[in-house]
């Protein structure tokens, strides 16, 4: 158990942080403690949550990605005159266009990555400005709401209402965040290759003395980032029931805070799934609870800005120092 | 010359080379090089930086391709060349110098790391590697969390990692490139014990090391190179250290006491009572003009504290410190510089010196006041101070605009001293000034240091090897736990009788 504490300070600590934001809420608002609220949180973040675990995998190989936002907008926006060639469609096909046009975007930045030596930040923001600049121009910034039905359908997999009146709800897009989450797991925990990704981040120089194909793993990484922001766009649309060019401009930078704030290191070779999650619902938890208590909005990126500096501090400095002293007392015994 | 001392073989080598030759970029680094390691034997493989020893390991473990005609028998086959899938599948090993491991990974990770590399993407068996790291830490006599990340170990535990990753699977040879360079004195001798116990399991090992001491303690034959050939092979019994410098520098050289009196001398420096506590204790110690103090000790002992606080950058919690008599009180390193303190750091790679940025910048970056000219950087300024320096100095450099980098670890110690030189300190630390830099170098190096105390600078030679600070200083300070706890005159104590003293 010491180890453990010791081994997932961040996740710890933020659980304590979101337990510690939720009890205060309960008091501050009367509808913040409910299932019904757990699962519209649920719901809310979905899309993040899937944009954050494909970057957590590029963050983990020691790499940085800027341009997977608008690349989701880029796909949805593809996808979506696809879709209208093939004649709609449905969900299978849907992800499958989506998924395939996105890791093709982010195997385009692995390829100037790899190829030309590009370090990943210049060449990120360099695809997210050519990406963008595309989309607005041949869209003309005009959006689509002319989406197949099945897309814009709300698509509810478990309900039931509580006593108190609320509606537990499991919607299509906590089904596929669920499924991105497990995947991802699954992927950089028990898989070899995930591993090589962890090894390739922590150390490159030693990974290449093992023989770990450098290439193979940028293109896996970002290769992966570029399959979650596919499928992401595509859910976002659902959610959003709409394709707009510029919706998801700007939630790169949310995302990669949020992934930070859950223990992934920039530089490569630290971080969890599980912290890159409850890294997304402290901040969803927070604008949530700040909604309920009639914050203004336009407060919001303060205060969140805020709490991701307090949260980073913390699991940085003084809850280390405080582990450590636990362990010393467990050492005793 | 190129003739080989041959010690007695009793067995059939395990290992055995002919005939290599590799060039790069039309540079021979290995001229016709031969080299033999017996099964279970520990061999040395010793010479300067740049004399072709990682080259020649790196043929041998297939990263290099040797040119034709080259013979590597191994084992009982003949190649003409390796390939790292070969080499490791045949049990060949090496431990890195910078280790090669992967900090944010658990123990157990590092240690089986084979089983995540090669062979097709599959699950990983977790289980089957922390048997196999807990295993081969056993075989070690070690234990260890293997479950924590390695990052939570010290630098010795993770060499320990490092040796036993090499050694699952059937290692039968493994290379140590430089593995004690970052021990104390305990840690390095316990690393020697293993090394011995493997060699007593029948792995052979190849050390390679630049502390020679230990060179002899550990290995049966002694095979030296320079300038990429082969100076020959000798056995370790009877071999003196100067010996092994002059057969790897290919020059004698004579070491003696360079102690002087210098009682007549004003003070300097002067320290009582300098306490901080949990690393130095009551120091108390004079330095005078033209004064070289020698302060040596274990890793660890304070010294590197000690300089840091008279450097301004540690601050203490007791005791006084005056310079020409008047006290000071530092509240930074500014405030040193100013005072007349120059410290030369134990880290000249990544502390010292701005490796990408060019000779002359990095030797101005403390004396930018002096190469103004109306308030903005001179060029024609910084140009006389570099020029003035190097000549003085004697640095061997292409232009003053290359890169430090270019530059051997003696001429970018040289380029380290001068930029302080450049600040006219009173008062000069050196901590451990001769890491990195080759044993035909250093002379070089106490040399300046001896021609500046000639000039009246008071000096603070810090060194973990007694004989440097036994040669070189007029006095020697031992240090023990962050307490002065001997003080010797060269001129009066025998070497032998220091080196018992600090390394008991």
């Amino acid at each position: 158990m010491r180890s453990l504490i010791r081994t997932h300070a961040t996740e710890f600590s933020l659980l304590a942080v979101i337990v510690v934001i939720s009890t205060v809420l309960s008091f501050a608002t009367a509808n913040f403690f409910s299932l019904g609220n757990a699962f519209d949180l649920l719901n809310i973040s979905a899309v993040n949550i899937i944009f954050a675990v494909g970057l957590l995998v590029v963050l983990i190989a020691g790499g940085i990605d800027i341009s997977f936002a608008v690349a989701a907008s880029v796909v949805q926006y593809c996808t979506a005159i696809v879709l209208g060639w093939i004649g709609g469609g449905g969900w299978v096909s849907g992800l499958l266009i989506a998924g395939a046009l996105g890791v093709l975007l982010g195997c385009l930045n692995a390829f100037l990555i790899h190829r030309f030596r590009i370090i990943s930040i210049v060449a990120t923001i360099s695809t997210f400005n050519i990406y963008f600049g595309l989309l607005m121009f041949f869209t003309r910034g005009v959006s689509i709401y002319d989406l197949p039905d099945w897309l814009t359908d709300r698509v509810i997999l478990f309900e039931h209402e509580m006593p108190d009146g609320t509606w537990i709800e499991i919607t299509l897009p906590v089904l596929v965040m669920i499924i991105c989450v497990v995947a991802t797991w699954t992927l950089i925990t028990r898989t070899t290759v995930g591993r090589q990704l962890y090894a390739f981040g922590d150390n490159p120089e030693g990974a290449r003395r093992f023989g770990i194909n450098i290439g193979a793993m940028q293109f896996i990484a970002f290769g992966w980032l570029g399959l979650m922001a596919g499928i992401g766009g595509l859910i976002q649309a659902h959610y959003a029931q709409e394709v707009v060019p510029n919706a998801l401009y700007g939630r790169e930078l949310d995302v990669l805070a949020a992934v930070v704030l859950g223990g992934a290191r920039l530089g490569g070779g630290k971080g969890s799934v599980l912290g890159c999650v409850l890294g997304v619902l402290l901040i969803s938890i927070t604008q949530n609870g700040l909604n309920l208590m009639g914050v203004s909005p336009f407060a919001f990126k303060m205060i969140v800005g805020a709490i991701i500096l307090l949260a980073i501090t913390l699991s940085n400095t003084r809850v280390e120092r405080l582990l450590s002293f636990v362990g010393q007392k467990g050492a005793g015994r | 010359m190129h003739q080989a001392t041959s010690a007695t073989v009793s067995e059939k080598p395990l290992l055995s080379l002919r005939n290599i030759n590799m060039t790069f970029g039309g540079v021979k680094a290995l001229k016709n090089v031969s080299f033999e390691v017996s099964p279970g034997e520990v061999h040395c493989l010793a010479g300067e930086n740049g004399c072709g020893k990682s080259t020649l390991i790196k043929v041998i473990t297939g990263v290099y391709r040797p040119a034709d005609g080259a013979v590597i028998e191994y084992d009982g086959e003949t190649y003409s060349h390796m390939s790292p899938v070969t080499a490791q599948d045949r049990g060949i090993q090496v431990i890195w110098q910078d280790l090669a491991l992967f900090p944010e990974m658990s123990v157990a990770e590092n240690i089986a790391f084979s089983e995540i590399v090669g062979r097709r993407p599959r699950l990983v068996d977790y289980g089957r590697m922390r048997r196999i790291a807990i295993e081969a830490l056993a075989r070690l006599g070690i234990t260890l969390d293997v479950d924590l990340p390695l990052k939570e170990y010290a630098i010795a535990q993770r060499q320990i990692v490092a040796i036993a990753r090499a050694l699952i699977g059937e290692a039968k040879i493994v290379f140590m490139d430089e593995p004690t360079a970052s021990l104390t004195q305990s840690e390095t001798d316990h690393l020697l014990d293993i090394v011995r116990n493997l060699s007593a399991s029948g792995v052979a090992v190849v050390f390679v090391s630049h502390r020679l001491a230990e060179v002899l303690e550990i290995s049966s034959r002694i095979t030296v190179l320079r300038d990429g050939a082969l100076v020959g092979v000798y056995p370790a019994a009877g071999m003196t250290q100067s010996r092994i410098t002059e057969l790897m520098t290919g020059k004698t050289f004579d070491q003696h006491v360079r102690a002087r009196p210098n009682d007549d001398q004003p003070v300097v420096l002067e320290v009582r009572g300098l306490t901080r506590p949990g690393q130095f204790e009551d120091i108390s110690l004079t330095v005078r003009r033209g004064e070289t103090i020698g302060i040596t000790g274990l890793l660890g002992a304070g010294r590197t504290e000690l300089a840091l606080a008279l450097f301004g950058m540690l601050r203490p919690a007791s005791g006084r410190i005056s310079i020409e008599g008047k006290e000071v009180r530092f509240t930074s390193n500014r405030d040193a510089i100013k005072a007349g303190v120059a410290y030369l750091s134990e880290d000249r790679l990544s502390l010292g010196l701005v490796q990408p940025q060019s000779i002359a910048d990095n030797l101005v970056i403390a004396s930018l006041r002096k190469i103004l000219s109306g308030g903005l950087l001179s060029d024609d300024r910084k140009r006389g101070l570099v020029s003035r320096w190097i000549a003085d100095l004697g640095v061997r450099i292409g232009r003053q605009a290359d890169a430090i980098s270019t530059l051997s670890g003696g001429n970018q110690q040289r380029v380290a001293i001068a930029k302080w030189l450049a600040t006219d300190p009173k008062i000069l630390i050196l901590d451990c000034p001769t890491v990195g830099v080759d044993v035909g170098a250093r002379a070089g190096i106490f040399d300046i240091v001896a021609k500046l105390a000639e000039t009246g600078l008071a000096i603070i030679l810090i060194s973990d090897e007694v004989p440097e600070v036994y040669f070189n200083a007029d006095r020697v300070l031992h240090m023990a736990q962050g307490r002065i706890v001997g003080s010797y005159d060269p001129r009066q104590t025998r070497l032998e009788d220091v080196e018992a003293a600090v390394y008991a």
